[in-house]
C-alpha cells in the first residue's frame, strides 16, 4: 500500500471516470437525470465545502446560491443568451453576493454566522417568490433551453449528463488545485485556528471573505447548470432546506476531505432513490441512515477511511518499529 | 389604535409560545451545547401523540397527560441518550445536523403512520371572544398567553429560588466547578431535557388547536423560536423570553403595517442587524472566544 499508492490511486480514479462515461450510456431518462443531479449537487457541496470544510465558516445559505445561479441562467438564456455567459454571470452574481456575505462572518462565528446565513437564505427565498417581474414568481420560468457544446445539441439527456461531468470535471480540477495552492492553506489555518493564522501573518479577513465568495460562486455554477437540467424552476427548490441538505452533503461525505461532496452529494440525491422501494419510509430511513452514521463517524464517511488508514500506518509503524528493535538486539 | 391594540395582543400571544420554545431551547445550548433543529419537530409531535391517544379512546384529559409524558419519554430521554450523549464529544456541529435528520425522521414519520392531512385539535380554552376595554379580544389568546406566561414564571421561580434551580444554573455555567463543589451535573443536564420536553408538549397542546395538527407545522415555528433565542440572548432564559415576545408582535405588526409578501422578512432582518451589532443578543452575555 505505502509502494504503489500513488499509482494504484490514478489507475482507481481513472476507473471511476471511465465508469461515470461510459456505464450510464444505457441508463434511462430519469437514470439520467439523477447522476446529472448527482453532478449538479455534488459541484455546489464542492463550494460549501471550501467555506465550511477547509476554511470553517458554517453557512446555510449555499442553497440560495445555487438559486440565484440558476435564476441567472433561467433568465438569460430564455432571453437568448448563450449558457456560457450565463454561467460567467453567474459566477460573479455568486462571488459578489458571497463576499458581502462573509462580512458578519469577520464579527461573529458559528452557530451566529449560521443564523446570519439562514436569514439570508429565507430572504433569497422570498426574492425568488416575489418578484415576479423578474423570476416569474411561484409560476417560475419554464422551457429553459439546453445548450449546444461544440456544435452538438444537449436537449436528450445523455448530451446533458455529459455537459454536467464536464463542468464537474472542470470544477474538480479547478478546486483541486486551489487547495493544494497557498490560499487553501491560508484557509485551512483559518479553519484550525485563526488567531494563530493572523500572527502567522495571514489576512484573515480577506481570505474570510474569499472562502465565503468563492465557495458561494460554486453555488452559482450549480444553479446555472440546475436551470437547464430541469429545464422549469420555481422558488421551491431553493429554500432553506436546499441549504440545510448542501451542508448534510458536506457533513456526511466528509467535510474537510477533498472526496467528501461527491460521496455526500451521492448518499444525499442516490441513497432515498435506492430506498424508493421501501415506499412512504424512505426519507425516514434516510434520516436514520444520517444519524446512525453521525454517531458512528461524525467526521463523515471518508473519516471512517482515514481513521481505518491512520490505523494501519500507526500498525504498519509500529511493525517496523519492532523489527528494527529485535535486528538491533541481535546485532549487539 | 383599536388596531394596534388588537395586534399588539394577538402578537404577545404568539410570542408567548415563540418564548415556551425558545426556552427550552437555550436550556439545551446552556446546560449541553445542543442546538436542536429539530425544536420546531418536538413541538409538532406531543400533539400527534395526544391524538394518538385519543384515537385509541382516552379521554382528552388523559391523552394530554399521556402526550405530555410521552414526550418527556421521547423527547427527553430518548433525544439525549440516543442522540445527544454519544454524539457530545464530537462537536456542535455533527450534533446539529444530526438534529436536522432528525427532524426530517419525524416529520415523515408523522406523516407516514398518522397522516399527512391537517386534523383538527380540541383546544383547552374555550373559543369565543370576550370584551376588554372596547375591544373583542380571543378567549385562546388570552389563554395562551396566560398558561404561557405561567409556565416561564414557573420556569424562572425553580431557576432562581430553589436549590434545584441553583444547581441546574451551576452546571450550566461551569460544569467544572460545579462538579468540584458536587452537583450532579449530568442529572441536571438531564433535567433541562425532560424540562424542555415538558415546554415543548405545553406548547404543542397550546397552539395546535390555532393552527391544526400537521406534520409540517414545526418548520416555521421552529425557526421563529430560534431566531427568537438569538434577539434575545442565546444564553439567557430571560432573554429568550424577551426575544420570543418581541418577534411574536414583530411579526404581527409586520403582517398587517409592512407588505404581507415580505412579512416573513422583518424578523429576520431584525435578525441580522441584532447579530451584528449585539451578538450575545439583547438581553445575552458575551460568551468567551476560545483560542
Amino acid at each position: 500500500m505505502i509502494g504503489f499508492g500513488k499509482p494504484l490511486k490514478i489507475a482507481l480514479g481513472l476507473i471511476v471516470i471511465a465508469g461515470l462515461i461510459v456505464i450510464p450510456m444505457n441508463f434511462n431518462r430519469y437514470g439520467l437525470f439523477i447522476l446529472s443531479q448527482w453532478a449538479v449537487m455534488s459541484i455546489a457541496a464542492m463550494g460549501l465545502n471550501l467555506t465550511l470544510g477547509y476554511a470553517g465558516q458554517v453557512s446555510l445559505a449555499q442553497g440560495a446560491f445555487v438559486g440565484i445561479g440558476a435564476y441567472a441562467a433561467a433568465i438569460m438564456t430564455t432571453h437568448g443568451w448563450p449558457l456560457p455567459a450565463a454561467i460567467v454571470v453567474a459566477i460573479v452574481l455568486g462571488f459578489a453576493v458571497g463576499w458581502v456575505l462573509g462580512y458578519p462572518a469577520l464579527r461573529v462565528q458559528h452557530h451566529y454566522l449560521a443564523f446570519v446565513t439562514l436569514a439570508f437564505s429565507t430572504l433569497a427565498f422570498l426574492v425568488f417568490r416575489n418578484e415576479s417581474w423578474l423570476t416569474g414568481g411561484i409560476y417560475g420560468i419554464s422551457n429553459i433551453p439546453r445548450p449546444h457544446v461544440f456544435g452538438i445539441a444537449t436537449n436528450k439527456p445523455l448530451p446533458f449528463y455529459y455537459v454536467c461531468l464536464g463542468s464537474l470535471a472542470i470544477v474538480s480540477v479547478a478546486v483541486w488545485w486551489l487547495i493544494r495552492s497557498p490560499w487553501g492553506r491560508a484557509f485551512m489555518a483559518l479553519r484550525e485556528n485563526p488567531l494563530r493564522a493572523q500572527s502567522l501573518g495571514i489576512d484573515t479577513r480577506r481570505y474570510t471573505l474569499m472562502a465565503f465568495a468563492i465557495g458561494s460562486a460554486l453555488g452559482g455554477v450549480a444553479g446555472a447548470l440546475y436551470a437547464p437540467l430541469t429545464q422549469y424552476i420555481d422558488p421551491v427548490p431553493f429554500n432553506l432546506s436546499l441549504s440545510l441538505d448542501l451542508l448534510m452533503m458536506v457533513i456526511v461525505g466528509g467535510a474537510g476531505f477533498y472526496f467528501g461532496p461527491f460521496l455526500g452529494a451521492m448518499i444525499a440525491v442516490l441513497l432515498p432513490e435506492w430506498l424508493r422501494f421501501t415506499e412512504g419510509y424512505y426519507l425516514m430511513l434516510y434520516a436514520i441512515a444520517v444519524m446512525g452514521l453521525l454517531i458512528w463517524s461524525p467526521t463523515g464517511i471518508l473519516g471512517i477511511l482515514d481513521r481505518y488508514l491512520a490505523e494501519r500506518r500507526t500498525k504498519a509503524a509500529s511493525a517496523l518499529r519492532a523489527v528494527a528493535k529485535s535486528r538491533l538486539e541481535t546485532a549487539q | 389604535m383599536s388596531n394596534l391594540f388588537d395586534l399588539l395582543v394577538a402578537g404577545l400571544a404568539t410570542g408567548a409560545i415563540y418564548a415556551l420554545v425558545a426556552v427550552g431551547f437555550t436550556l439545551l445550548w446552556q446546560t449541553s451545547q445542543t442546538i436542536n433543529f429539530a425544536q420546531g419537530e418536538f413541538v409538532m409531535l406531543p400533539a400527534f401523540l395526544m391524538l394518538a391517544a385519543m384515537h385509541a379512546g382516552a379521554p382528552f384529559w388523559l391523552a394530554i397527560i399521556l402526550g405530555i409524558l410521552l414526550s418527556m419519554i421521547l423527547l427527553g430521554l430518548g433525544f439525549k441518550m440516543l442522540l445527544v450523549d454519544p454524539m457530545m464529544r464530537h462537536g456542535v456541529l455533527p450534533l446539529a445536523i444530526a438534529t436536522m435528520a432528525l427532524a426530517i425522521g419525524l416529520k415523515e414519520a408523522v406523516k407516514q403512520f398518522f397522516s399527512a392531512e391537517a386534523s383538527p385539535f380540541p383546544s383547552i380554552v374555550p373559543t369565543g371572544d370576550i370584551s376588554i376595554l372596547g375591544h373583542a379580544i380571543s378567549l385562546q389568546s388570552i389563554g395562551v398567553l396566560v398558561v404561557a406566561i405561567l409556565a416561564v414564571f414557573g420556569l424562572t421561580a425553580l431557576l432562581n429560588r430553589t436549590s434545584l434551580g441553583h444547581q441546574m444554573q451551576a452546571a450550566a455555567q461551569n460544569p467544572t466547578v460545579a462538579r468540584i463543589i458536587g452537583v450532579p451535573v449530568e442529572r441536571m443536564i438531564l433535567l433541562t431535557f425532560l424540562i424542555n420536553a415538558f415546554l415543548v408538549a405545553l406548547a404543542s397542546l397550546l397552539i395546535t388547536p390555532i393552527y391544526l395538527a400537521k406534520f409540517s407545522s414545526g418548520e416555521v415555528l421552529g425557526q421563529a423560536a430560534f431566531i427568537a433565542a438569538i434577539v434575545g440572548g442565546f444564553n439567557q432564559v430571560r432573554g429568550a423570553i424577551a426575544g420570543g415576545l418581541l418577534i411574536g408582535v414583530l411579526d404581527n405588526l409586520a403582517a398587517s403595517y409592512v407588505s404581507t409578501q415580505y412579512r416573513a422578512a422583518v424578523p429576520l432582518i431584525f435578525l441580522i442587524v441584532v447579530i451584528l451589532f449585539r451578538p450575545q443578543g439583547l438581553l445575552g452575555r458575551a460568551e468567551e472566544r476560545t483560542v
